[in-house]
């Protein structure tokens, strides 16, 4: 099945999954202008919480319905917990240092993290089973869709919703956004930034669980290393529709996704570059894609210039 | 009656330059009173100290009496203490009723926010005019109109402006300095830092003169606007 209308669905579903992680490094990006690169290892960390709860936490046999909700609820927990910490104990020290430190940092943590799955979690050398919903795949015309992709579908856009509601309509939400503009002058409103940069952290924290439990549905497998390819497609996303804007975020991931999907499957169908095609080439033409972004659009699809702050 | 603020040997440091350098004054309830001096003489610094921006190194501030040296930038407000910042920094993405509503960010009086914000748009019809408009696209006299609205909605004790004429035409200055006066009148106390020193002084009840971190003079803002030093210094007479 490599019709058009199904390559443009799985660029969906893949670009959804881009989106919701991307989300993370945008928020936490537009309010305290940092890159968290261990982003993808609490991507990588939320599927294991998952996975944890279905295997050491609920009763075997315990019907996905059921399970699903425990398992987001569980890999939720996992990586807000390792994102709120990250912050408190990794980078909020090095608030005001020079931007190489907390970089440097993010990187070490992310290792860390890799490192910790792989030696103590069990059997978490190779993949990891993940326990797949048995329903499914649905037809809709050419299009066929496993009950995995039909989570992502559903998933992302009520997230997305979610979070432009709170962030728009919540007072929580309004002090990110003043927050994100002007922390010093936020401040001196009576808002607590750090409290704000918690929440930020907690959400990039849970949206990336979502996104790793769409992972495990979709592949069927998990492994520690998964957050490193993954987080750096997402960070290309957020870059991609220009950092720090959430909408931007999730339209840099459907975007990628679609690129992706397209190029791997269509490129070798134009003369002269039957090599370029296939599954193997597909970051290339990610980043190829980010390239050409920031050559022409280097404040991203619908970021705004930043505008000096005087 | 103890003064609403007391500042008393006030000292802040960047790293290991002093921007302040033990400075001392108060501020009477009721009274506006100015710190003048030019760039780099450690105003704006002091202001953002005693909004908690910036920690000092020494010194005591006490507001109605209490301590405020290891109170967090964003309890300062709470207290009655509101700090229209240099450079007006208003949120540039959010719409001026946005920006005033977040000035009352922790008040939960929604009537009497609302209130507010209609006497912000009746001190400042323009805004209301506007209100719908992102702060960003309003011209400098607006955003300093805006900032100091702003600054009114958490009902502060004290108002602290930090050159609120700065880059403004001769009008629109007039109308921030009559709305200085206004607000006096209606009993706010104010804390005014200006460059334009012949304005600040012939409004101001206490004047300070600062200059590389030090207060060098202090009086009454009549007998600062008629010292001859200062009127060579500041005002540009020889």
């Amino acid at each position: 099945m490599n019709t058009l209308p199904q390559q443009l669905a799985n660029g969906l579903f893949l670009g959804s999954m881009y989106g919701l992680i991307a989300i993370g490094y945008t928020m936490v990006y537009g309010i305290v202008q940092l890159i968290n690169f261990a982003h993808g290892e609490i991507f990588m960390t939320g599927g294991f919480g998952a996975l944890t709860v279905y295997l050491y936490v609920l009763p075997d046999g315990t019907s996905m319905w059921i399970a699903l909700p425990a398992m987001l609820i569980g890999g939720g927990l996992v990586s807000v917990l390792i994102a709120v910490g990250a912050e408190r104990f990794a980078y909020r020290p090095l608030r005001g240092a020079p931007r190489l430190a907390p970089l440097i940092t993010a990187i070490g943590l992310s290792l860390a993290l890799q490192q910790a799955v792989f030696n103590w979690y069990p059997d978490a050398k190779t993949d990891r089973k993940f326990p797949q919903i048995d329903a499914g795949p649905w037809h809709l015309g050419s299009i066929s869709i496993s009950s995995g992709s039909l989570f992502v579908i559903i998933a992302a856009p009520v997230c997305m919703a979610a979070l432009a509601f709170f962030v728009r309509l919540s007072r929580t939400g309004r002090a990110m956004q003043a927050t994100a503009q002007d922390p010093d002058t936020a401040q001196l409103m009576g808002i607590d930034t750090n409290r704000i940069i918690v929440v930020a952290f907690a959400i990039g924290g849970f949206f990336a669980a979502v996104a790793a439990v769409a992972y495990g549905l979709r592949l069927g497998q998990i492994k520690y290393d998964m957050g490193f390819q993954m987080g750096l497609k997402a960070f290309t996303a957020a870059v991609l529709g220009g950092i720090g804007n959430i909408y931007g975020a999730m339209i840099g991931g459907l975007v990628l996704g679609l690129a992706e999907t397209l190029a791997t499957s269509y490129i070798d169908e134009i003369p002269g570059m039957q090599q370029l095609g296939g599954g193997g080439w597909s970051s290339v033409w990610a980043f190829v894609l980010l390239i050409l972004v920031l050559l022409f659009r280097p404040q991203g699809l619908v970021g705004e210039r930043v505008a000096d702050r005087a | 009656m103890t003064a609403l603020l007391e500042v008393e040997d006030l000292k802040v440091a960047y790293g290991k330059i002093e921007a302040v350098k033990g400075i001392s004054f108060t501020v009477e309830a009721g009274q506006i009173v100015t710190l003048i001096g030019t760039n780099g003489a450690g105003k704006t610094t002091t202001l953002r100290t005693l909004s908690g921006l910036h920690k000092p190194s020494n010194g005591r501030i006490l507001f109605e009496g209490k301590p405020l040296r290891n109170v967090p930038a964003h309890k300062i407000v709470a207290l009655g203490l509101a700090h229209s910042p240099e450079g007006r920094h208003i949120f540039p993405r959010l719409t001026i009723t946005e920006n005033l509503q977040l000035g009352a960010f922790l008040r939960k009086d929604k009537e009497g926010i609302e209130k507010d914000i209609q006497r912000a748009y009746d001190l400042f019809p323009i805004l209301g005019e506007r209100r719908k408009q992102a702060a960003g696209t309003l011209s400098g006299g607006e955003q300093q109109m805006l900032a100091m609205g702003r600054a009114l909605m958490s009902q502060p004790k004290l108002l602290m402006l930090d050159e609120p004429s700065m880059g403004l035409s001769p009008i629109m200055m007039q109308k921030i300095m009559s709305t200085i006066v206004e607000l006096k009148s209606q009993g706010t106390t104010i804390l005014l830092v200006e460059q334009n020193a012949q304005a600040a002084l012939s409004l101001a009840d206490q004047g300070h003169v600062m200059e590389v971190g030090n207060i060098v003079l202090s009086g009454t803002g009549q007998d600062l606007l008629h010292d001859e030093s200062v009127r060579k210094a500041y005002l540009g007479e020889d």
